[in-house]
């Protein structure tokens, strides 16, 4: 019996040849992580990793002896003995004993997690559907992180990078050795964020806003995933971190200072039907694509086609209502605060043209702007 | 399923005893409980393959990075199904179709307690599920928000389909309860002249207890899918931060519901276990008192761990800490169990035979699995598994070697008596290492995928986990495909296999031992006497 078994080993070990070509070192155990809280936890998982292998040797040991030991087929014949008060209170009493041994750890780990006090920097994670947004306590400094895989490398007609799925196109950049105190929350649905190597994982709830902290030892870009399912793109949403020296990430705020206010110089000027359709685009393929899809025809009914839609091709005023206020109860965001008012115009009139809705529409910032201030 | 009726009637004297209706009718009005257990057992394996299929298509997704076959929307209502279909359709009634056939014969009762209530909670199932299933034909898909149905994705974001899912766990929860109340019932009515409580072989034990845990928590379930109701269509904001709601209650009370569940999975598996490794090691089974307190005890602990779900909404720290203690402390009789069936194996006279093997399998299995569970429960490290393979593998390791390896096990061991015809050994033995091989390569590379960082219910995956995902797909058919062997393997049992003895098994002690294989079709019409 056993013999012919061994035949699937090869079966088994087939995928592995024609598995993936740029693949990243596997995995095979938990991070140690880049933290001090990740490195305690990490000690608290092997902890109780080898208790539990200890454990199962002498149990199956003693299961394995008497399965090779006390077989009828070699004539062993059956003791009578049936029940032991003394026994049974022994191997009650030693596992609370053992457990109360791991309990102490855990928990003085936990508290540790717990400390949110006294941070240093502070940054508002909210989820949303598909996306992560950072807004920068104090300092002004606010964005969206999508995930920046194009999709031909997901529909397998491009070679996967090496950073597949994880990689994002605004990185997170936190400074190294400061108390960094994350306050997470969403705005639709349940999310979580998470990054193994600081051993952080908090939902991020509407309507709740909940904290956790880091301070990570070492430079480096650390890489995670939402935890939570939250719809059709729930794997699609990663969290990419960039930890910089102290001096390297007061020049990045700076710079994103300086960059929003560039942005916000924009609104002031008036673009060419050309010029609104190629930004356009990019912002249609980065916020709306995941639902409407990149050739407007979206995914109904969860997600109703732009192309040739009368929103898309009537009312402009209603086209703009809907993009900046969302539409309660249903996927559709609010993109009033997500998108700038240069990026909100752009996308309504790529909207309004894409797709032979050609409705010759040149919406403006300004536009956005009057509508807002109605 | 012929083989069941019993045409040699013995008592035709009496006017009570008839043998079965003719044709549909028989299955259709039925009110034995042997006709309503082979109802169940059956109903219970086609759900099995249904789910099986879907986590086939979740499997074949998965076999390598990028998106082949299906869409991520498709996918996450292959999740989603995969495990309500196996949780409500495979296990549970699975485990009501041993209850049914076995109860009776176990204690010495004609039947169960309420036989018409009996076979109207059978017939909810098909159409439960067939409400269930048809979502998946229609406009927006099947739900798609994880067995797990957390609001607000299930209520706000849900596809309309929600309703007939809302409508389908209604009904198979009332089913649920019916059942429970018949097995109370029968279990504390019905018990032959000297058969006390603590007579009673483990698996009636097993189920009395677990008949409570589903009378407390289907309820549950039946309040919170109600509130989700309200939410969708009758304005309430029981869920929705927007109106005021709370998001984290739908999971306090869902997990009230889920955690006692999980042990409505495994409990009757602790039962039959329990009746079987003593059978095949010719000895009594060791500490029979301390088996029943153990049970009592898991019972009575899964109602104060229910947070160990949620340890990262960001419960305040010494809720965490109260749901990390009383989450370790179920290890204690958890443990006393595991030591009880090898004490019972330990100087024993064993054979391996399929039911002893998958028993066998299940005590190692599932202390693995019980192994990962005690990691998950220490909440530090659970912040870095939560929501990970890690978790997949964890309770695919408690629910297949566990639930699952539990009713292979007792379908082995009683389907002799049922069907007085015993099963092809040697196809039988190959049934067990085919599974036992396929379900590890399936399951245990999970735990690898989970610590490296892999979430679960994600269509597409990071290139450092495609090798083990791989093998896991290999697994995962190895495993599916052999449970045809199984049907085959019950089918020629049924139709053409060695008589079977009375006895059946050499080691073989109970009531249901002392009557005629196949069981007649009416038994212990008059109560036996039980010393």
């Amino acid at each position: 019996m056993r013999s012919r078994l061994f035949h699937w080993a090869p079966v088994a070990l087939l995928p592995s040849l024609w598995a993936t070509p740029a693949s990243a070192e596997y995995g095979l155990n938990m991070t140690r992580g880049v933290t001090d809280v990740s490195q305690s936890v990490y000690d608290l998982h092997m902890t109780i990793f080898w208790i539990c292998v200890a454990i199962g040797i002498v149990v199956f040991g003693v299961m394995f002896y008497s399965i090779i030991k006390h077989r009828k087929s070699k004539g062993a014949v059956a003791a009578k003995f049936h029940e032991s008060t003394v026994v049974e209170i022994v191997w009650t009493i030693i596992p609370v004993i053992i457990l109360v041994a791991m309990a102490w750890p855990a928990t003085t780990t936990l508290i540790e997690m717990y400390d949110t006090s006294e941070s240093e920097v502070d940054i508002k994670i909210t989820g949303y559907q598909w996306k992560w947004r950072y807004e920068y306590l104090g300092t002004g400094v606010d964005f969206f992180s999508n995930m920046s895989t194009p999709k031909e490398e997901i529909y397998n007609t491009a070679v996967k990078n090496e950073n597949y799925l994880l990689e994002v196109d605004n990185e997170v950049v936190v400074p190294i050795n400061r108390k960094i105190r994350f306050l997470i929350t969403a705005n639709d649905v349940i999310h979580s964020w998470w990054v193994p190597e600081f051993a952080v994982k908090k939902d991020a709830i509407p309507g709740f806003i909940n904290e956790s902290w880091t301070r990570i030892n070492e430079p480096g870009i650390y890489r995670g995933q939402c935890t939570e399912l939250c719809g059709k793109d729930h794997g699609f949403m990663p969290v990419v971190l960039r930890a910089v020296e102290e001096k390297e990430y007061e020049e990045w705020i700076l710079a994103k200072q300086e960059q929003a206010r560039a942005e916000a110089e924009l609104a002031k000027l008036t673009f060419t039907l050309e010029e609104q359709m190629e930004r356009g685009l990019a912002v249609y393929t980065t916020n709306c694509a995941a639902c409407h899809q990149a050739n407007g025809a979206g995914i109904p009914p969860s997600f109703p086609a732009l192309k040739g839609s009368a929103i898309a091709i009537g009312d402009i005023e209603k086209h703009i209502d809907i993009v900046v206020n969302g539409v309660p109860g249903t996927a559709m965001q609010a993109y009033g605060n997500q998108l700038s008012d240069v990026d909100m115009a752009a996308v309504i009139t790529y909207e309004r043209n894409a797709w032979q809705n050609d409705t010759g529409d040149n919406v403006s910032a300004k536009d956005i702007v009057d509508f807002k201030n109605k | 399923m012929s083989a069941v009726i019993d045409t040699t009637k013995p008592n035709h004297d009496d006017h009570e005893h008839h043998g079965p209706a003719k044709g549909i009718a028989r299955w259709l009005f039925t009110t034995n409980h042997k006709d309503i257990g082979s109802m169940y057992l059956w109903f219970s394996f086609a759900m099995f393959l249904v789910g099986g299929c879907m986590a086939l298509t979740i499997r074949a997704e998965l076999f390598q990075p990028g998106l082949q076959l299906v869409e991520p929307e498709f996918f996450n209502q292959m999740t989603t199904m995969h495990g309500l279909i196996m949780v409500f359709g495979a296990v549970m009634p699975a485990f009501v179709g041993l209850a049914n056939w076995l109860i009776p014969m176990m204690i010495g009762a004609p039947d169960m307690a309420l036989p018409r209530m009996n076979n109207w909670s059978f017939w909810i199932l098909p159409f439960a599920f067939g409400l269930l299933l048809s979502t998946l034909f229609m406009e927006g898909g099947a739900p798609n928000f994880g067995w797990t149905f957390y609001a607000p994705l299930s209520t706000t974001y849900a596809p309309d389909t929600v309703t007939y899912f809302i409508f389908g766990v209604h009904m198979m929860g009332v089913s649920s309860i019916m059942g429970a109340i018949n097995v109370i019932a029968t279990i504390l009515n019905m018990r032959a002249p000297g058969m006390t409580l603590m007579k009673m072989p483990l698996f009636v034990w097993t189920w009395l207890i677990t008949a409570f845990l589903l009378i407390a928590v289907m309820p549950v379930l039946a309040g919170v899918v109600t509130m989700m109701l309200m939410d969708v269509h009758f304005g309430t904001s029981f869920f929705n931060a927007a109106g005021g709601g709370d998001p984290v209650l739908f999971q306090h009370i869902f997990w009230f519901f889920g955690h006692p569940e999980v042990y409505i999975m495994i409990l009757p598996a602790f039962g039959v276990v329990s009746q079987i490794i003593p059978t095949f090691s010719r000895k009594p089974l060791f500490g029979y008192h301390s088996m029943v307190y153990a049970v009592a005890s898991i019972a009575i602990l899964s109602f104060i761990v229910w947070a160990h779900h949620m340890f990262t909404v960001g419960m305040p720290l010494v809720g965490e800490l109260f749901f990390m203690y009383a989450t370790m402390l179920i290890a204690v009789p958890t443990g006393v169990k595991v030591f009880n069936w090898i004490a019972t194996m330990f100087r024993g006279s064993l054979s391996f035979e399929a039911p002893m093997l998958f028993s066998v399998a299940f005590v190692i299995l599932f202390t693995i699995g019980g192994f990962s569970g005690l990691m998950l429960a220490i909440a530090p490290s659970d912040f870095q598994y939560h929501d990970t393979y890690f978790v997949v593998a964890h309770f695919h390791y408690v629910l297949v070697p566990g639930a699952i390896f539990g009713i292979f096990a007792a379908v082995y061991y009683w389907l002799p008596k049922w069907c007085g015809n015993m099963y092809d050994e040697a196809l039988a033995k190959w049934h067990f290492w085919l599974s036992f091989v396929g379900m590890n390569l399936a399951f245990f590379p999970m735990h690898f995928l989970g610590l490296a960082g892999m979430p679960r219910r994600i269509p597409d995956y990071a290139l450092q986990f495609a090798d083990f995902n791989s093998i896991s797909s290999v697994g995962a058919f190895l495993f599916g495909v052999t449970q045809l062997l199984f049907l085959y393997l019950v089918i020629k049992a049924i139709t053409k296999g060695e008589k079977a003895t009375d006895q059946v098994w050499e080691g073989a002690e109970g009531l249901e031992w002392t009557i005629p294989s196949p069981a007649p079709y009416h038994t212990f019409s008059t109560p036996p006497e039980v010393r």
